[in-house]
């Protein structure tokens, strides 16, 4: 539980100096922050080794950091530096890191899906317990990808996971207004594969939903539709205020009651005897070892012009 | 044609273990053009047969592409690639380049293309010049059995996507093919004809009409070199300006739609690069500008034939 506390004190953390750095002029490019949602994230790549695979989304660093990734080569990439994991090159929708089975942010929702059932056919044929998961949202739930992934998936009976992160919009549009149904988890009987829903924001049953279906995978049950769930506290990306297709209260409510790190913190110290001086000594060690990595990634080199033509194939050819 | 395609699948497939195939029907009737027809019996497990999904077909590919494995991905008509540009634009070709070299994208997508028993507008397209256009990719059109066996090769040998296009048309060409283990590079053209007087850069379909025209036009004394591009990505510009500068004057062809087909990219590359060479403008024979009509006589009229390429080389020289 308590490694599930630092991790999502990461993110948060991560997530809250980018998005200060970015209205501060200092980023490139595009930010989609996952404030409010780090239990869904954390809740089940907690379930995951370095030799499970997933993919994620635009709004990718939340995954990114709970399976693993390390905040200075993410931060170094935000900051197009050649020490981030992509060299500079791929920015924030598009971190991966190979190492930790991160195949990758996408800046095309619902991208990630059929990569993920790919990953997950490798190991099948590998026959190895390796699983994948695939985060997306309710967004991406009404791509065609997400539909032929899913039956492609079923039928084949892929080690994978599918995780809708659920939080009510599309971009701008409220999912009342993007899908007739509410509980995404219905569409799993579609492809007859198990669907489960769950308060995203509540870690522990993130958690044990997630062990369910990982478990699922792993012994060659196949996949599981998990939905989770939960809600963005800040806009669709910065330079969206999030509040001029959403009401400023329902913001503030969610904010109040279902932060899910304040939720975890109500648990760790009313009902697992952890103190509050124990829970602040994580986040002071944790905020300092984001001070390094944003020095890192501030001292570190820009590309080089040539640097724009090379990694494009592996092979002889050259641009 | 499709029985070397066959030979190569079968050969690397048992050199490799982590190649597969996946497809529409590609277990079935082995694809719709037989290609990959008996290979499930040899190497049970690797061959998928897929639900009508081109978009999963190819994303799953690349996730398993990027997972360890050589997916070859049959996507039945090039036409149907459309249903998944994503995977091919946004995902294979700049999944690499994103995540700055971290991984090798193995991936062969096998593409039918061009006209064929009267398959009309929606089975009968010639793509090559969107994915030209998209870096990345590689782009491979052979037009011999010979040149489809040691391309196939190499295309299941690289650590790059590969966008094989297999024209319909040709899969009944029949030529030698070595018993013995070869693999052609990609970025090598070929001339399958030499002569002095003009050049016909072709492509597919093409070569054999540019060969039937070279022979029309011996007899009246004018010898047409015929260089094959095989590969447009990597394209050869070496063989293909040395044979310009040979001849100074150059038909480029192929069976795509004319406007802004490889026709032109080729043609442009020569006007910048090979200008003083030229004596006469670069022309280009390729298909009207129009879906591929239904009616045979109309198709006919649609698609570039021998007798243009006669023309144009009578033209240049004359």
């Amino acid at each position: 539980m308590l490694y599930m506390y630092r991790k999502m004190i990461e993110i948060r953390q991560f997530e809250e100096a980018a998005g200060t750095l970015y209205q501060s002029g200092q980023l490139p490019g595009f930010l989609h922050l996952y404030i409010g949602e780090e239990a869904t994230a954390v809740g089940v790549c907690v379930h995951l080794q370095d030799e499970d695979y997933i993919t994620s989304t635009h709004r990718g660093h939340g995954h990114l950091i709970a399976k693993g990734g390390r905040r200075d080569r993410m931060m170094a990439e935000l900051f197009a530096r050649t020490t981030g994991y992509c060299k500079g090159k791929g920015g924030s929708m598009h971190i991966a890191d190979k190492e930790t089975g991160i195949l990758g942010a996408n800046g095309v929702v619902g991208a990630g899906i059929p990569l993920a059932a790919g990953a997950a056919l490798s190991a099948k044929l590998r026959g190895t317990q390796q699983v994948a998961v695939s985060f997306f949202g309710d967004g991406a739930t009404n791509q065609g990808i997400f539909h032929e992934t899913l039956n492609l998936a079923a039928v084949w009976e892929l080690p994978v996971v599918f995780v809708c992160e659920n939080n009510r919009f599309g971009m701008g549009t409220p999912q009342s207004e993007h899908q007739r149904i509410e509980d995404i988890a219905v569409r799993a009987p579609s492809y007859d594969i198990p669907g489960v829903t769950v308060d995203g924001n509540d870690v522990l049953k993130v958690y044990a939903a997630a062990d369910e279906a990982v478990t699922r995978a792993r012994e060659g049950g196949g996949p599981t539709l998990l939905n989770c769930d939960t809600y963005r506290f800040r806009g669709h990306h910065i330079g969206d205020p999030g509040t001029s297709y959403r009401d400023r209260e329902e913001v503030q409510e969610q904010e109040r009651q279902r932060d899910p790190i304040r939720r975890l913190t109500e648990v760790l110290t009313e009902e697992e005897g952890v103190s509050e001086d124990e829970l602040s000594a994580i986040e002071a060690e944790l905020a300092k070892e984001l001070e390094s990595a944003l020095e890192f990634a501030k001292n570190s080199p820009e590309p080089l012009p040539e640097d724009a033509l090379n990694d494009l194939y592996a092979g002889s050819i050259q641009p | 044609m499709r029985d070397a395609l066959r030979e190569a699948l079968h050969e690397e497939m048992e050199r490799d273990d982590s190649i597969i195939v996946l497809g529409e029907d590609v277990i079935t009737h082995g694809g719709p053009y037989a290609v990959t027809r008996g290979l499930d019996e040899k190497f049970p497990g690797r061959i998928r047969q897929t639900p009508i999904s081109e978009a999963g077909i190819v994303g799953t590919a690349l996730g398993a592409a990027l997972c360890g494995m050589r997916p070859v991905a049959e996507v039945m008509y090039v036409d149907f690639a459309t249903c998944a540009m994503d995977e091919v634009v946004n995902q294979m070709a700049k999944v690499r380049y994103m995540f700055g070299g971290q991984t090798d994208v193995p991936v062969v997508l096998r593409l039918p293309s061009g006209s064929a028993r009267l398959l009309a507008a929606q089975h009968s397209q010639c793509l090559e010049a969107w994915f030209l256009h998209v870096p990345g990719l590689q782009v491979v059109v052979p037009s011999t059995a010979y040149d489809a066996k040691g391309l196939m090769k190499t295309a299941l040998r690289g650590k790059d996507p590969v966008l094989f296009m297999e024209y319909k048309r040709l899969y009944t060409n029949e030529c030698e093919v070595p018993d013995e283990d070869y693999a052609i590079p990609f970025g090598q053209a070929d001339v399958k004809r030499e002569g002095g007087d003009v050049t016909i850069v072709a492509t597919g379909p093409m070569v054999p009409k540019a060969l039937e025209a070279a022979d029309l036009l011996s007899p009246e004394g004018i010898e047409v070199e015929v260089v094959d591009t095989r590969t447009l990505v990597p394209f050869d510009k070496a063989t293909v300006f040395a044979s310009v500068e040979k001849t100074n004057r150059v038909i480029v062809t192929d069976e795509e739609v004319k406007r802004g087909g490889t026709s032109a990219e080729i043609a442009s590359l020569i006007a910048e690069e090979c200008f003083d060479a030229l004596d006469a403008p670069v022309k280009r024979v390729a298909a009207a500008e129009v879906p591929m009509p239904f009616s045979p006589e109309l198709e006919k009229l649609v698609v570039p034939k021998t007798e243009h390429l006669v023309a144009a080389a009578r033209e240049l020289v004359g």
